[in-house]
């Protein structure tokens, strides 16, 4: 155990994997239930572009992708209530064309090597200290939005007219809510890469919803899921030399699987 | 002025109202107003512009033509929302798996106002609950999931969450839909509560005229325009309620 905490890389994956677990699995709770769990999905495919265009452009490829995928967030908005489309052909639209975008940038920038890859499939033993600061403020400004609107976005999410009837301004909660899910969709990518990072924000929150009473424990539990898989998954990684990404998203599935198995059984006796 | 309108005050006020989906019109030139104390039974068929009508009062929806004042405010100037509680003709159609327990669905009613919500008044907000709960019968829930409850008792907790902030009138969009006879007596009964002892103006839509003699003060009657809008005793005695009993209540008949 000794050997696992003094290396500095470790350090810095667990640190910031904690906090971007805790915005995935908080963020993730209120995803499913307003029923756009494929936003993230959407989202992350976005911001495959957003890393090509910042490798393309040689600066920092997790800001430019923090701005496309807002940008993108924005969009899909607009497509659903302007364009009167359903929310997932929207969020398919977007989809697409980011992951078209990324690779014909990603083609003229010749950079289809091991940067890109990274991405793809995440990189959180080689985190670098200033993306451990940028992730941990980043997640701290996401998760005290939260709570400053806790209840007005659980209002909205449980029963959107109703909140619009009661004063909540909806429209401009949704706008928020979708910019910060944009935000972790792209720190969770530094954690778990592009191709799973919708997994980080679905399966924990799904556990929760499988055996929550109330909205606090679905938050509660949702945020340990992910906690736990992280660390676990770090920690497994590390010593079985397995690819920590895979590790902590099949993880996060295990206590999906027992959850369900435990709720099912339940029932039957 | 009249003697009996200065004494009640108009809380909603709804002048030549019309709306419209693409050429269908919906409203067409509805005039009329709440007074305080009213329970009001705003009835018509299905398609009659009904809960159109409840959704450009709580400014949901935005009228072709005409405007509404609320508490003598143009709705649009219209901010203090806290005053106006509001039932969902869905509400019982709620997800029964959303991970939330009573308890939270009522508190929701009671941030709607703020910007943000503090956790300082954490005790009083929590007084405030109680209350509602126990305003509508349901003492002891407020730690149950709220997917586990009947529906009737799940429409009590949408009305405690209505409620909380102490409203001066409360609307209700077809609040007894799927809940059984027995227990939309109770109902009734307990909208009868709110409105004599705690003095909470209620309108709701309803199709059931059955209650309109037994609990409601004041009936609307709608079909695109407003057919008839006056007391209830009056209304049993006109023409519009003679001719709903003798052609087959098709003024308030489901369309299967």
């Amino acid at each position: 155990m000794e050997s696992f905490f003094s290396y500095g890389f470790l350090q810095r994956a667990l640190i910031s994997g904690v906090f971007v677990a805790l915005a995935c699995a908080i963020l993730g709770v209120f995803l499913i239930l307003r029923r756009d769990a494929m936003f993230a999905h959407g989202l992350a495919h976005v911001t495959f572009a957003g890393v090509a265009l910042g490798l393309f452009l040689k600066m920092m490829p997790l800001v430019v992708a923090l701005v496309i995928a807002v940008i993108a967030a924005l969009g899909i908005l607009v497509l659903k209530r302007k364009a009167g489309l359903y929310g997932d052909t929207a969020i398919g639209i977007f989809s697409s064309v980011g992951m078209a975008a990324g690779i014909l940038l990603a083609s003229l920038a010749q950079s289809f090597n091991v940067d890109l890859f990274s991405f793809l499939f995440g990189e959180i033993l080689a985190i670098k200290a200033s993306e451990v600061l940028l992730s941990i403020g980043l997640v701290i400004i996401v998760l005290l939005i939260v709570i400053l609107y806790y209840h007005q976005f659980l209002y909205l999410t449980f029963d959107s007219e109703s909140a619009k009837a009661s004063g909540i301004r909806v429209n401009r909660l949704d706008i928020l809510l979708s910019i910060l899910t944009a935000i972790t969709v792209v720190l969770g990518m530094k954690i778990v890469g592009l191709l799973l990072v919708a997994a980080l924000m679905v399966i924990p929150a799904a556990t929760a919803l499988q055996l929550s009473g109330s909205f606090k424990w679905a938050l509660i539990i949702s945020s340990l899921v992910a906690v736990i898989s992280v660390v676990f998954g770090l920690f497994l990684a590390f010593y079985f030399d397995l690819p920590a990404s895979a590790t902590i998203v099949l993880l996060c599935f295990l206590f999906f699987g027992v959850f369900f198995a435990f709720e099912k059984v339940k029932k039957v006796s | 002025m009249d003697l009996n309108a200065a004494e009640a005050k108009t809380l909603i006020s709804v002048k030549n109202l019309s709306f419209s989906y693409g050429y269908a019109p919906v409203l067409v030139d509805v005039t009329f107003s709440i007074k305080s104390g009213d329970f009001l039974a705003i009835i018509g068929p299905n398609g009659s512009g009904k809960t159109t009508l409840l959704k450009i009062i709580l400014g949901l929806l935005k009228p072709s033509q005409g405007e509404v004042e609320i508490m003598g405010k143009p709705a649009q100037e219209f901010e203090e929302w806290p005053k106006i509680g509001y039932v969902p003709q869905k509400a019982t159609h709620i997800d029964p798996f959303f991970p939330v327990s009573v308890k939270e669905v009522v508190g929701m009613g009671l941030f709607s106002s703020q910007k943000i919500s503090l956790p300082m008044k954490k005790k009083k907000q929590e007084e405030a609950v109680k209350k509602a709960l126990s305003q509508v019968g349901l003492d002891s829930f407020e730690n149950r999931r709220i997917g586990k409850l009947s529906g009737g008792q799940q429409q009590r907790v949408f009305i405690a969450r209505a409620i909380v902030n102490q409203p001066r009138i409360l609307f209700l969009d077809e609040p007894t839909t799927g809940v059984d006879a027995e227990i939309q007596e109770r109902f009734y009964e307990m909208l009868d509560r709110l409105n004599k002892k705690e003095g909470i103006t209620i309108a709701l839509i309803t199709h059931d005229i059955g209650i309109i003699n037994k609990h409601v003060t004041k009936v609307a009657c709608l079909n695109q325009k407003l057919v008839y809008h006056g007391t209830h005793e009056e209304f049993c005695r006109s023409e519009v309620f003679r001719e709903m009993l003798t052609e087959g209540h098709h003024l308030v008949s489901h369309r299967h």
